[in-house]
């Protein structure tokens, strides 16, 4: 049995009245794809930001690459890389300056920087574009240049929210290529939520589906079409029969206007 | 790694990174010199021809010079909080967050930048003293005194203008704050006129204003022949310890807006 790298135990937040995120309980192997699945305002990104160690959680607790979110939130961050929904490479930096700030932070060894650097390019194909401007950068450029200063000090585990929301479905399966290869030299866990269902069922090993703040459904995509019984259902079925109608979906204005905001920048 | 030893570099790769952004687009620095440039041209020199402001044996314009300067840099500092909320509108903050840099270092290093931009309005404020006949002081020592004080100075303001950030969070409400704060900050200091001719309250409020402490010991340095009124270790005691409190202040609240 693979190694657990991220586990989840009863992990609740609570806004006010508001259940964000309730009592969620999973456990991801290392090396694995885990897609979280929900419509806007299910509790997905409450659920990375506290992974993240961004926002303590009200209760339950989650241990990443073995260390508790609460009590070693700092060697949590060291083991862990994050590319958040908006856009999180500085514009008026070169795409080199964003990942020469980034290996320092992490602590690179200073005599490994440049070649670390030029390999994370490399690999995410943006050599030629190393000393332009991010401001001058596609929407499929920016993310990968994300993905890349988020894995310069290889994570063990890499939180991706929506990392393909905004970009169109050339670039969106470049990034996704990209992230495929990741997993398979470096074994990184990719955890990332996203609502394109093809991607999840692409390139997911497991899928999570949340609705209010709940896992309604885990397992391969294989596992949850069976999950409704009969034959023949495909993933879609499956989000709508979990995830509610659309009639309750949507978000809140806060979680819109960002998501609208980040596919402005990245588009 | 030693605790202190990575604190201080985080706060300077943190530094870096504002510092950098600089590199590629210097309007701002030029657009920074405008407004000292004003005050001390059309403010100094009317009020200067007025002979309303008594201040003892230095000339007003004189006076007001490292008032000028004080002040330029609180009106930059004051507003940058609303960068830390665009980079939160952004990622940039949430990435920040995510990668184990202490929390200090990241408002620290912040702070360092906006210091180390604020010495183009120096460049400018003595430029234009010099042009206006202003008895500065050269002397190396009290230079270089002038230039930590401005570091500092900006590092303070605009911790606390990240402070508010913090906790207001939203740009329209930053801006409304903002200008809110800027004025009564100026005005109950000893930036364009002495202490001595204020009303015993305001006299009581300049005391307890950082800006006064930031102006009398620019007053001592960039002046020959000037002394401070406060004693010079007891400014650049409140300055320090002020920007320290604001400091760990910020580092505490800093961690919200990603949440």
């Amino acid at each position: 049995m693979s190694e657990i790298v991220l586990e989840i135990k009863a992990l609740t937040r609570r806004f006010g009245a508001f259940t964000a995120v309730d009592a969620l309980t999973l456990s991801v192997n290392a090396g694995e794809v885990f897609g979280l699945l929900g419509s806007n305002g299910a509790g997905k990104t409450t659920t990375i930001k506290m992974l993240t160690t961004l926002l303590s959680p009200s209760s339950g607790e989650a241990r990443v690459a073995g260390f508790s979110i609460t009590t070693h939130a700092v060697d949590v961050r060291r083991a862990i890389g994050y590319v958040p929904q908006a856009v999180s490479v500085d514009g008026s930096l070169t795409g080199y300056e964003n990942l020469l700030i980034f290996a320092k932070l992490y602590d690179l060894p200073r005599r490994e920087q440049q070649a670390r650097i030029g390999e994370a390019l490399d690999f995410m194909g943006l050599t030629a574009d190393g000393g332009r401007l991010v401001g001058e950068y596609s929407g499929g450029m920016v993310r990968r240049l994300e993905i890349a200063q988020s894995t310069l000090h290889r994570p063990q585990v890499l939180f991706l929210d929506e990392p393909t929301v905004g970009l169109d479905p050339i670039a969106r399966d470049a990034v996704w290529k990209h992230l495929v290869d990741l997993r398979a030299n470096y074994g990184t866990t990719l955890f990332f939520t996203t609502h394109y269902l093809e991607e999840a069922e692409s390139y997911c090993d497991r899928i999570a589906i949340m609705h209010m703040g709940k896992v309604d459904a885990l397992g391969t995509c294989k596992e949850l079409e069976a999950s409704l019984g009969g034959s023949g259902h495909t993933l879609n079925e499956v989000f709508v029969h979990y995830a509610g109608s659309a009639l309750d979906s949507g978000g809140t204005f806060r979680d819109v206007s960002a998501e609208r905001a980040t596919a402005q920048r990245l588009g | 790694m030693r605790p202190l030893t990575s604190f201080i570099e985080k706060t300077f790769v943190i530094t870096e990174f504002e510092l950098r952004k600089l590199r590629h687009d210097v309007t701002e620095l030029i657009t920074r010199a405008l407004q000292p440039a004003l005050w001390l041209v059309i403010f100094g020199q009317v009020f200067s021809r007025s002979g309303a402001m008594h201040t003892g044996n230095i000339p007003y314009l004189d006076f007001i010079a490292p008032g000028i300067l004080a002040q330029s840099v609180l009106f930059v500092a004051i507003f940058y909080g609303i960068n830390v909320i665009w980079e939160r509108d952004l990622g940039i903050v949430q990435k920040f967050l995510a990668s184990p840099t202490p929390r200090g270092a990241l408002v620290l290093g912040k702070g360092f930048s906006a210091g180390i931009r604020t010495l183009s309005q120096t460049a400018v404020v003595y430029g234009l003293s010099l042009l206006l006949g202003v008895k500065l002081n050269w002397r190396p020592l009290a230079l270089l005194n002038v230039v930590v004080i401005v570091v500092l100075a900006a590092t303070l303001f605009s911790t606390f203008s990240l402070i508010i950030a913090c906790i207001v969070k939203t740009r329209e409400r930053f801006m409304g704050v903002g200008q809110v704060l800027t004025m009564p900050l100026f005005f109950a200091s000893n930036a364009i006129y002495p202490t001595a001719i204020m009303p015993g309250w305001l006299k009581t409020i300049s005391h307890l204003n950082p800006l006064t402490y930031v102006v009398d010991a620019l007053r001592t340095f960039m002046l020959a022949g000037s002394t401070s009124s406060f004693g010079l270790s007891h400014d650049y005691a409140v300055i320090l310890l002020t920007m320290v409190i604001l400091v760990f202040i910020g580092a505490r609240l800093y961690p919200r807006l990603a949440s």
